[in-house]
């Protein structure tokens, strides 16, 4: 039995470096991905963060162009990119009649065409498929570094405006009054969140980076009641989707990065089903009512 | 302090080119009691969000004698907090202490008699830990004064404070009101419920778009300004022509 447990577990990561580097870099990406998404979600911004993640395409391509699938081109593109269609939207929104929602569609959808246009200019479908969906199972140093850099970055960045950041959440009028800090937090946000949706790039591509951050924030959301406890359940399940999605595309030769979004997947269905805040089963059953 | 907590200087204020204060003058002075009274759409929302600085005079001038923003104390109408957001009763009062710890200082055991006394004041205790969402509206006000309490502001701005909030609840939060003003504090409060103006409120400034007029409760809350008042016209015309002393 322990053996098997052990063939099962850990014999894929003992034996090979790559999935050793795949894991490493799905629980780093996981550890700051966890708290975005669960912001991400309180601010009603879930959709943001798919836009954006699309948004990072044409930079991302761009570099592609200018200089193959190198590392720091990539990165580069990608975070200008996204910093820039963020702050493009956020103006026309501001100055305009279009909705943060409509801008920001409009934004990502021709970044998107755009992106795959200039990426199938010079490179193959393969290399289309890469930047899609990422290569969690070949990241090299420089790709962990990234990893751990943007994922310390974040962390560090996240403690120190923790709290306008939830005020800013909560009540921005009363934000508004005390002190000028929302529109920096507010920027410093999006900025964050292009950072990790760069980082995950790599991992997972642009189309699935997004999904670290948002599973496990709406699966949390179905266990815990204050924000802090939603981190804390958020960030465990990204790194356990990680773990299992490599294991399990390991044993049964599934795609790596898909099959660590299904697993996040998997865990968000469970929770909306089981959760005991306001998970569909409780729902459904709430249990007989109390005295007060 | 001044001899003068707010200085409206010929303030304008309003929505696009459209004026939703037009032209006020007048002083609140500190440590005072003042109720601003006027029909629907006069304007009475707009002049706190001026002073607060969250909109721009498009003329004239809004001075304080407290300076910096976060020595005020700020409760807005129907108020846009999020009540979904998951966070408990402790912490959004202890928000009120952002004045004097800021950004980033530490709000911890220290300042727990002090976060406690506030939910205290309000009746609120035994809340502390419940989600803000799981409130009813009445104990959604209470812990919003007492986030008031602790943000311990020489100038305290509500409007309308007391709308759809029980006769028990209003008593004891008008109960605060008059603690501030006993505690020397300058409050300026928003209301349209003329009875609770005249038991309470010292001084009233009743506004129409245009000043209508400013003083002793008593003289202010005549007939003949009530009626003035109410013939305010309401609609802003978008072919109404360049304000001339705009």
């Amino acid at each position: 039995m322990p053996a098997m447990i052990y063939e099962a577990l850990l014999a894929p990561f003992v034996e090979f470096e790559f999935m050793r580097r795949a894991l490493v870099g799905a629980l780093a990406l996981a550890l700051a991905a966890g708290p975005i998404g669960v912001f991400l979600m309180l601010r009603r911004m879930s959709l943001t963060g798919d836009a954006m993640a699309h948004a990072i395409l044409p930079g991302a391509a761009i570099g592609f162009l200018v200089s193959g699938l190198w590392l720091p081109a990539l990165t580069l593109g990608g975070f200008v990119a996204g910093v820039a269609v963020a702050l493009a939207s956020g103006l026309v929104t501001r100055l305009t009649r279009l909705g943060e929602d409509a801008s920001l569609a409009a934004f990502y959808l021709l970044s998107l065409a755009l992106g795959v246009t200039i990426v199938s200019m010079r490179g193959s479908n393969v290399d289309l498929m890469h930047v899609l969906f990422g290569t969690v199972l070949a990241l090299d140093d420089g790709a962990l570094l990234l990893i751990g850099a943007i994922a310390t970055v974040t962390l560090g960045a996240l403690a120190l405006m923790y709290r306008p950041l939830v005020l800013e959440c909560v009540d921005p009028v009363f934000l508004g009054s005390v002190s000028r800090a929302g529109g920096v937090v507010h920027l410093a946000f999006l900025v964050l969140v292009v950072a990790n949706l760069v980082g995950g790039f790599q991992a997972l591509g642009t189309l699935l980076a997004v999904g670290l951050m948002m599973l496990p924030a709406a699966s949390a959301r179905f266990w815990a009641r204050d924000v802090t406890g939603m981190i804390a359940i958020a960030t465990g399940t990204g790194m356990l989707s990680g773990a299992a999605g490599l294991l399990l595309s390991y044993h049964w030769e599934l795609p790596a990065g898909p099959a660590i979004i299904l697993v996040a997947g998997g865990a968000y269905l469970v929770s909306l089903l089981v959760g005991p805040e306001r998970g569909l089963l409780r729902l459904a059953f709430p249990g007989r009512h109390l005295e007060a | 302090m001044g001899a003068t907590a707010i200085r409206f200087e010929n303030v304008t204020l309003g929505y696009g080119r459209h004026p939703a204060v037009h032209h006020l003058e007048g002083e609140i002075a500190p440590g005072s009691l003042t109720a601003i009274v006027g029909p629907n759409g006069a304007g009475k929302s707009t002049l706190l969000k001026g002073v607060v600085g969250a909109l721009k005079p498009l003329q004239g001038r809004i001075t304080l004698s407290t300076g910096a923003r976060t020595r005020i104390a700020y409760l807005p109408q129907a108020s846009e907090l999020d009540r979904t957001f998951p966070i408990g009763v402790y912490d959004l009062v202890a928000m009120g202490l952002w004045g004097s710890r800021g950004l980033f200082g530490g709000i911890g055991r220290a300042e727990r008699p002090r976060i406690e006394a506030a939910i205290a004041a309000v009746g609120l205790s035994g809340f502390e830990s419940r989600a803000i969402g799981t409130l009813s509206g009445g104990q959604m006000q209470r812990a919003l004064f007492a986030r008031l309490l602790l943000q311990d502001a020489p100038l305290i701005l509500l409007d309308e404070p007391f709308t759809a909030i029980d006769a028990k609840t209003t008593a004891d939060l008008l109960g605060l009101v008059r603690r501030w003003h006993d505690e020397d504090r300058t409050v300026v409060t928003v209301l349209h419920d003329i009875e609770m103006v005249r038991g309470t409120f010292p001084r009233t400034m009743l506004i129409a778009r245009e000043l209508v007029a400013h003083g002793e409760t008593d003289a202010v809350l005549g007939p003949e300004n009530l009626l003035l008042a109410r013939r305010m016209v309401e609609a802003a015309n978008d072919r109404a022509p360049v304000c001339a002393q705009a």
